[in-house]
């Protein structure tokens, strides 16, 4: 049977189709303005026998393509059980949102944490933060690696702390020790989130920020114990989805 | 509806803003209740009031005035309503429900003001409340430092302010001072009507009250029932109802509401699916027309089967004892029962805590949703140790913190499915 899942996140469309729980397709694509367009096209020459939809723009593919849906905090929570079973906590920062998501023996979803309406410590937050910077979003986390420690990032409003950065430019700071401390504002507020919810080990961290080895190691360290980076972790939702899609 | 525009121009409201209001809640109405599915007949009554809350009941209650009545408008449940009544006044709930005219509202209060004070800010300034314009008095009450501070702005906003003190723990000292306030309502009502409350007067607003109140227990007892048979934003509707209506009418209603809805139950007929998760939503106020995060709830398939707020149980529950034969004896009752009141103003407040655990067993909740206003320190800081006591026994809570506006509509919605998705 083929199992497909989607995430249609605020940045980033993640599409995972299983067959007999193998992955025979992952593709991604940017959110765009038309999410609904995009979908069609990510789905457009592949078949499936179930899909389940999740992320931030479920509901306008469950009203255009009368597909299912469930949340991304089941979503992660389901796809990080079946990934590496065992785990008991999720972090996931995504484009628009961080969440730390509970998990208890039999891998179902316990609890859960979101930030508040703003995007600080998300995606975006770094992305434009990159901008200003004058770095691709890819390069932020290994030229914050290059960055010495000193540099501390008070503000943890997106568009204040846009502003504190261009202000430490102005001062003559070094960009990287400016990335750095902006990772370590970040990790600072995921770990407060984690601490609150008393979480159990072992933690994944996904989402597409995990793809930041800045942010991984930052958090090791902050967290004193190793966590679970999954080769791709922004398509954690969508193999969730598609796992239970296979319940329906 | 019919045209009751000569009325508001006589209560000074301004027209456009007015109907720019009456359209987004006739909206907004239309979407959150008439899309329900199997609503019980009786609450066509309450659908009625609420398309004739600014037109007939205003019209009622002029009426009333007319007749020599006071009007006495207030924000609060420690308002005693008995004592308003016994002094021959009626009792409303003043408009802090919604967003409005937020800029003007900014020009006078702080922006990181709860939105229920800024509410009732904006519906004065923008002058659309006409329970706020047809109000003889308009009783300000000393709970959070939000409202207490406001009002030192509002009172100049409105004529006849006045302005009630009250408690902040249990002590017997706590107690008196509320007796004494109390007292002087008693006074500052006299010499409003010119006449003197007997104690005849008292034992029946205590009545009359008691009776709205037992009703309102009624109806909360029969969601307890497997499938509810009524929805959690109908029921809220209800008890939002209860500070606009006239009383004893309101009693009749939410009465006959029950008859019907008994034989729903006996017939196993619900409100949502049988297998629908059950939430208890305990927290601040909604006051009308605040239907966000009920609406965000019952939407996921879920029913609300108990409001642990002040616009629910927390402000109806417990009775007026009457078998005093003195006024002072009467007086001391009235006191204990409001006495008795768990706001998150008081401190320590573990009361509330045992009513949300009491609360979640009695309704047969699979979990409960901690709704908190943006800025109002009190729940927010309870919030987190409800949660604690709460988990402990094995209860699950979702703490939710947001205001009027919608922007946070698509978060919250994610947050509250994927609650749904664990109690289920």
């Amino acid at each position: 049977m083929r199992l497909a899942g989607i995430d249609i996140g605020s940045r980033s469309i993640e599409l995972i189709v299983l067959e007999d729980g193998k992955v025979i397709h992952s593709k991604q694509a940017e959110s765009g303005y038309n999410p609904i367009e995009r979908v069609k096209e990510l789905i457009s020459d592949i078949s499936y026998d179930k899909i389940m939809a999740t992320g931030y723009g479920r509901g306008i593919v469950e009203v255009a393509f009368d597909f299912p849906t469930v949340t991304e905090i089941k979503a992660y929570g389901t796809g990080a059980a079946h990934l590496y079973p065992g785990v008991r906590s999720v972090l996931d920062i995504g484009g628009q949102d961080t969440k730390v998501i509970s998990i208890n023996e039999k891998g179902r979803v316990v609890k859960f944490e979101m930030n508040d309406k703003c995007a600080a410590g998300t995606g975006k937050f770094l992305e434009m933060i990159a901008t200003t910077l004058g770095y691709q979003t890819h390069q932020i986390g290994s030229e914050a690696q290059k960055g010495k420690e000193g540099i501390e990032i008070n503000s943890m409003c997106a568009v204040f702390a846009e502003s504190e950065v261009t202000s430490l430019l102005a001062k003559g700071c070094e960009r990287n020790d400016i990335a750095l401390a902006i990772h370590q504002s970040v990790c600072k507020r995921a770990v407060g989130m984690i601490r609150r919810q008393n979480t159990s080990s072992p933690l994944m961290f996904a989402g597409g920020v995990a793809n930041n080895s800045c942010m991984a190691q930052l958090l090791e360290e902050s967290l004193g114990e190793n966590i679970i980076v999954p080769e791709k972790p922004q398509f954690v939702g969508a193999y969730g989805a598609a796992m239970l899609a296979g319940l329906l | 509806m019919a045209d009751y525009t000569q009325m508001w121009t006589e209560l000074g409201l301004n027209h456009d803003n007015h109907n720019a209001l009456l359209e987004n809640l006739g909206n907004a109405y239309q979407s959150i209740f008439m899309t329900q599915e199997n609503r019980p007949e009786g609450m066509s009554y309450f659908d009625f009031v609420m398309s004739e809350a600014h037109g007939l009941r205003i019209q009622e209650l002029r009426e009333e005035q007319e007749a020599g009545r006071k009007i006495i408008g207030s924000f609060c449940v420690f308002v005693p309503e008995e004592i308003v009544l016994a002094a021959g006044c009626t009792a409303v709930g003043l408009c802090a429900g919604a967003d409005f005219a937020q800029e003007e509202v900014e020009k006078v209060l702080p922006r990181n003001t709860c939105s229920l004070i800024k509410s009732f800010f904006g519906f004065k300034l923008g002058k659309v409340c006409p329970y706020m314009e047809v109000s003889d008095m308009i009783v300000g009450e000393n709970t959070c430092d939000g409202k207490k501070k406001s009002f030192e702005i509002f009172k100049d906003m409105v004529p006849n302010f006045y302005q009630m003190d009250l408690p902040q723990t249990k002590t017997p000292m706590a107690r008196q001072m509320l007796k004494h306030e109390f007292q002087s309502f008693v006074e500052k009502l006299e010499e409003m009507t010119g006449k003197s409350i007997s104690l005849e007067n008292l034992k029946q607003g205590i009545a009359t009250v008691n009776a709205k109140r037992q009703a309102l227990r009624r109806l909360s007892m029969l969601r307890s029932a497997d499938p509810a048979p009524i929805s959690g934003l109908d029921a809220l509707l209800i008890n939002q109802i209860a500070f606009l209506d006239n009383p004893v009418r309101f009693t009749e209603k939410v009465n006959a509401l029950c008859d019907e809805l008994e034989i729903k139950i006996k017939e196993n007929k619900g409100a949502k699916s049988s297998d629908a998760p059950r939430v208890v939503i305990s927290g601040c106020p909604m006051a009308i027309p605040n239907w966000k995060i009920p609406s965000i709830i019952e939407a996921t398939g879920a029913v609300i089967v108990g409001e642990e707020s002040c616009i629910g149980e927390r402000g109806q529950r417990n009775l007026t004892d009457d078998s005093a034969n003195n006024i002072d004896g009467i007086m001391d009752s009235i006191v204990d029962r409001y006495f008795k009141i768990d706001c998150a103003v008081f401190t320590p407040n573990q009361e509330r805590v045992n009513h949300i655990k009491e609360m979640s067993q009695q309704y047969n909740a699979d979990g409960v949703v901690h709704y908190g206003l943006q800025f109002c320190q009190p729940y927010i800081m309870e919030s987190f140790s409800v949660e604690k006591q709460l988990e402990k026994e094995n209860i699950s809570v979702l703490r939710l913190e947001t205001d009027y506006s919608q922007e946070d509509m698509g978060q919250l919605s994610t947050r509250v499915e994927a609650f749904v998705e664990i109690i289920k």
